[in-house]
């Protein structure tokens, strides 16, 4: 039963979601009652498509860059080179993940003014650590007799790192990843408080002027993107998780 | 004393045990024996109703097990089960205290019998009594969890695969730790196992079990000398049948009259040592020495023999 | 091979330490190439920056930077992580003595105008002796009841120099000065918030936890739903809160009456609450079961009845793992109370918002500095809480 409901409560949400960013106008006679005054019922200071468009790039960039950073990271300390600061990052990720994102936001700013910058900034910070923990943690649960036997077959450093460790820790780093750019939606919400564009502008506006009416369509729609793409990538995470696991049978 | 009369128990529709009989006297060891999923582990568990029975009866010393709750029932039975379920965030004596506690015995009797069932396992009480569960190897693990079963005096104790998890030195010396402590304290026991050679070696019956239903149940020798038709035969066959007869009774049994050569061979040694050390020693037979040393007689091959034979 | 011979056969490089040489470079980019502290003639003009000799007086700008080369030579080099543990922890007290120093060396007595913060040059130093700190304290291996100590040596230094008025001169300090009744009464809310929509998620959490240990049919519903909660964006959430209790206030003078209102501390707590069930359900589940088979079916087969079951056995094995949802909770939490200040919940977001609206940065760090420290202290307590709880598992 779960077969059938799963897909179509995903196509519902995603019928909703395009709903709302694409033909607001829809849904007047149903946020109707939450504005007084004759206040403005549909959100009017720029186009839903294009804060939503924006708020997804900021993510996708700021998850990028992250996830680019945290694996360039996570490779590094678990070679042996690097295996100094292995401690030392798995301590500074722990602490680095008690901070708040909206702390990380609020100092970016005096660093580099308002806008953009420090929301790009403290997503790509606070984003990064959820996937470097979960790439030094998949590196390291690649089972030791597996790169035993790619090592005894003659595959170089390189060759091992590419063919055997990173896929086999590919599920926990998508995991990671997951977690990041949910973080990360979040996270860009609250930039529109240091002036950064998307869709949190919409809650914001409906905050200042006591629109409920915009609270609504800025909180719906980004709860149900967020949702959905949590839901994308768990899907995605699951189907490679799979074909490693037959992977590791073969191995194995 | 323990009867089962008519007992069966279904899953969905499944029958797991299919009308099972039979009784345990007061004092002995019955094995249960088959493989996975032959209803053995299922039938121990309704004698202390951790499963109840979908029909039939179990008595208990002539009392229905179902007149008292099923909580109050395994309160006065030992339960011992394969990696024998220690809590590992108690130490060993609150462990082996656990179900003195829920009979609200007082503290002073408690510690009493903590202490008493250390040393009956050989086991310093002063060492061992606050350690923690990983603190013990496996062998004292295994003993402190038959220790935590008998310490409200039970005249029963239940035994689900114990030895299961226990390695082939350490099994032995643990098979052997049961059979004199079962003979100290004259209680009754029913072990479950998958082991043949176990079931022989500690029982003094056997019930075997295939497919939910009992097949034979008998002393060991029976079993091994009039397999019932099928799968005890085939469970039976397939090992050294003459040298587990042989294992099953002593020198002193077969010892004849005369003296020979040779090293001598204790009365209460198994005839299987005594075809042993023939063969070693290359000999068709061997002086008997009772245990203070006297000689007793010989113990010859053509008698061993004769024993295997007359079985076969 | 005689250990002499091979230290004196060693190459220079392997007498380094990797992370000192990354502590060193930032120290000393820190301490050459960045302002030290910042000097505003008033709250909201952008100041100048001052280098460390600048901003202190001669001898104190000289102990300083002999002390903090020295540190940063320590860091280097190969040495044991106990005396890289006493020099760290010494230069953050050093950073923290000199940077109280400047007000009174860079503003004259009566200009009470004037704002003195620490710059870009402090912070770097602060961040690499935090890490040689870090680093020291995970090569030690102590482990969190270790760490309980240092913290509770570090809430000392921090709450002397404070009671010492040391740093009274710094900007954030006179941020705190205007607005301290505020900052204690925020406090104070912010801490309420997270305890009690803890509490909350606790009472309805646990029970619902054990519920869906036993009952996978529950089990399965429950989890993708508190998933889902957890996934929607924390201000989207505060905003959706705020439409039903406002309908709440509006149709019963009652809730209204009970300070239910559309904004204010209902719908943060409300939300906040949601967002701990995950955490304390998910990880009841995951704690019972993880316990073994055989210990459940030892305790049931001696007779244990349910509730002793579940209160003697279970819950106190799977506790570890639900205090680690409890931590992570917690730490959320605290975070997640900043935002709420948006809807008016107050606690020290409050002072975040105020200073982004205001582009006042002290005010943003009154706010955001407490915040961490609050959210750093109850992860630091709740790790020792868990390792207290692991001692006795197997």
């Amino acid at each position: 039963m779960s077969r059938i409901i799963g897909p179509l409560a995903r196509l519902a949400t995603l019928a909703l979601l395009l709903a709302l960013i694409l033909k607001p106008d829809w849904f007047v006679p149903v946020l109707k009652p939450f504005t007084e005054n004759g206040a403005p019922v549909i959100y009017n200071q720029g186009s839903l498509l294009s804060l939503t468009l924006y708020h997804l790039g900021l993510v996708a960039i700021a998850s990028l860059i992250g996830t680019a950073l945290a694996l360039v990271m996570g490779v590094f300390v678990t070679r042996k080179v690097g295996a100094e600061f292995l401690p030392l990052s798995r301590s500074l990720v722990n602490i680095g993940q008690t901070f708040p994102p909206v702390a990380v936001l609020a100092l970016a700013v005096p660093v580099v003014g308002f806008g953009l910058k420090p929301t790009l900034i403290a997503l790509v910070l606070y984003g990064l650590l959820p996937i470097f923990e979960n790439t030094i943690t998949g590196l390291k649960e690649v089972p030791a007799n597996v790169v035993e036997a790619a090592r005894g077959m003659g595959l170089n450093p390189t060759q091992q790192l590419f063919r055997v460790e990173l896929p086999l820790a590919l599920p926990v780093i998508l995991a990671g990843i997951r977690l990041s750019v949910v973080i990360n939606m979040g996270t860009a919400t609250i930039g529109s408080t240091v002036a950064a564009k998307g869709l949190g502008e919409v809650i914001i506006a409906g905050l200042l002027t006591s629109n409920t009416s915009f609270i609504l369509q800025g909180g719906i729609i980004v709860a149900l993107l967020a949702v959905l793409i949590y839901d994308a990538l768990s899907i995605l995470e699951r189907r490679v998780a799979r074909r490693t696991g037959r992977l590791a049978e073969v191995a194995g | 004393m323990i009867e089962l009369e008519h007992v069966s128990r279904r899953f969905g529709d499944q029958l797991a045990v299919d009308d099972v009989s039979f009784s345990v006297e007061r004092g002995t060891i019955t094995v249960i024996v088959g493989t996975s999923g032959s209803g053995k582990s299922t039938t121990l568990r309704m004698i202390n109703r951790l499963i109840e029975p979908s029909a039939g009866t179990i008595r208990i010393d002539g009392k229905d097990t179902a007149s008292v709750s099923g909580e109050v029932l395994r309160r006065g039975i030992g339960y011992v089960i394969q990696g024998n379920g220690l809590f590992p965030h108690w130490t060993v004596a609150r462990n082996i205290a656990t179900v003195p506690t829920l009979l609200g015995w007082d503290s002073s009797r408690i510690a009493k019998r903590v202490d008493e069932l250390l040393t009956l396992f050989s086991m310093k009480p002063e060492e061992f009594a606050q350690k923690f569960p990983h603190q013990l190897s496996g062998g004292e693990q295994q003993r402190v969890g038959v220790a935590r079963a008998l310490a409200a005096e039970p005249g029963l104790l239940l035994m689900d695969e114990p030895f299961g998890a226990l390695d082939p030195i350490i099994r032995a010396k643990a098979q052997e730790d049961l059979l004199a402590v079962q003979q100290r304290l004259g209680i009754t026991v029913v072990l479950v196992t998958h082991d043949m050679e176990e079931a022989i070696h500690l029982g003094h019956r056997i019930a075997v079990m295939d497919g939910g239903r009992l097949l034979q149940y008998a002393p060991p020798a029976e079993i091994l000398a009039r397999p019932a038709h099928g799968f005890v035969e085939k469970l039976v066959n397939g090992v050294d049948r003459p040298f587990r007869l042989l294992s099953l009774a002593p020198v002193s049994s077969i010892v004849e009259p005369g003296t020979a050569e040779g090293p001598p061979i204790a009365a209460t040694a198994t005839l299987r040592d005594a075809l042993s050390e023939l063969l070693w020693h290359q000999r068709d037979a061997l002086p008997v020495a009772s245990a203070d040393g006297t000689l007793v007689g010989r113990v010859s091959l053509a008698a061993l023999r004769a024993h295997a034979g007359a079985a076969a | 091979m005689t250990e002499a011979s091979e230290t004196a056969a060693q190459p220079l490089t392997a007498r380094l330490d990797r992370v000192g040489i990354v502590v060193a470079v930032i120290a000393i980019v820190g301490m050459d190439w960045q302002s030290f502290a910042t000097l505003k003639p008033n709250r909201l003009i952008s100041g100048q920056g001052l280098s460390l000799a600048q901003s202190l007086p001669t001898l104190w700008a000289a102990i300083g930077i002999a002390l903090l080369s020295i540190a940063t030579i320590v860091a280097v080099l190969r040495t044991g992580a106990l005396l890289r543990l006493a020099v760290g922890i010494g230069s953050l007290l050093l950073l923290a003595v000199l940077i109280g120093i400047v007000p009174a060396t860079v503003v004259p007595p009566d200009n009470s105008y004037a704002r003195v913060s620490p710059a870009a040059g402090f912070w770097l130093m602060a961040f690499a002796f935090a890490v040689l700190t870090t680093d020291a304290i995970a090569k030690l291996q102590l482990g969190p009841l270790a760490r309980l100590p240092m913290l509770a040596g570090a809430a000392i230094a921090v709450a002397l120099i404070l009671g010492s008025g040391h740093w009274d001169g710094l900007s954030i300090l006179k941020e705190y000065a205007t607005n301290a009744q505020k900052f204690w009464r925020e406090g104070a809310k912010h801490i309420e918030l997270a305890l009690g929509s803890l509490a909350a998620a606790v009472v309805i959490g646990l029970p619902l936890g054990i519920a869906c240990h036993r009952n996978a049919t529950l089990r399965g519903i429950t989890l993708p739903v508190l998933n889902v909660i957890q996934t929607v964006p924390s201000m989207a959430m505060y905003g959706l809160m705020i439409v039903p209790l406002g309908l709440l206030a509006a149709w019963s003078p009652l809730a209204a009456s009970l300070g239910i209102r559309g904004i204010g501390t209902a719908p943060a707590l409300i939300a906040l609450f949601l967002y701990s069930l995950l955490p304390v359900v998910a990880n009841t589940v995951a704690g019972l079961g993880e316990v073994r088979r055989s210990v459940v079916e030892a305790a049931e087969g001696m007779g244990m009845t349910k509730f002793q079951r579940l209160f003697q056995v279970e819950l106190p094995l799977a506790l570890p793992v639900i205090l680690t949802g409890i931590r992570i909770v917690l730490v959320q939490n605290i975070g997640l109370v900043t935002i709420a200040a948006l809807i008016g919940g107050g606690g020290f977001g409050t002072f975040v918002f105020q200073g982004i609206g205001q582009a006042a940065t002290d005010l943003v760090l009154l706010g955001a500095v407490p915040t961490i420290a609050l959210a750093f202290t109850a992860a630091i307590l709740l790790d020792a809480a868990i390792e207290l709880s692991e001692r006795r598992r197997l």
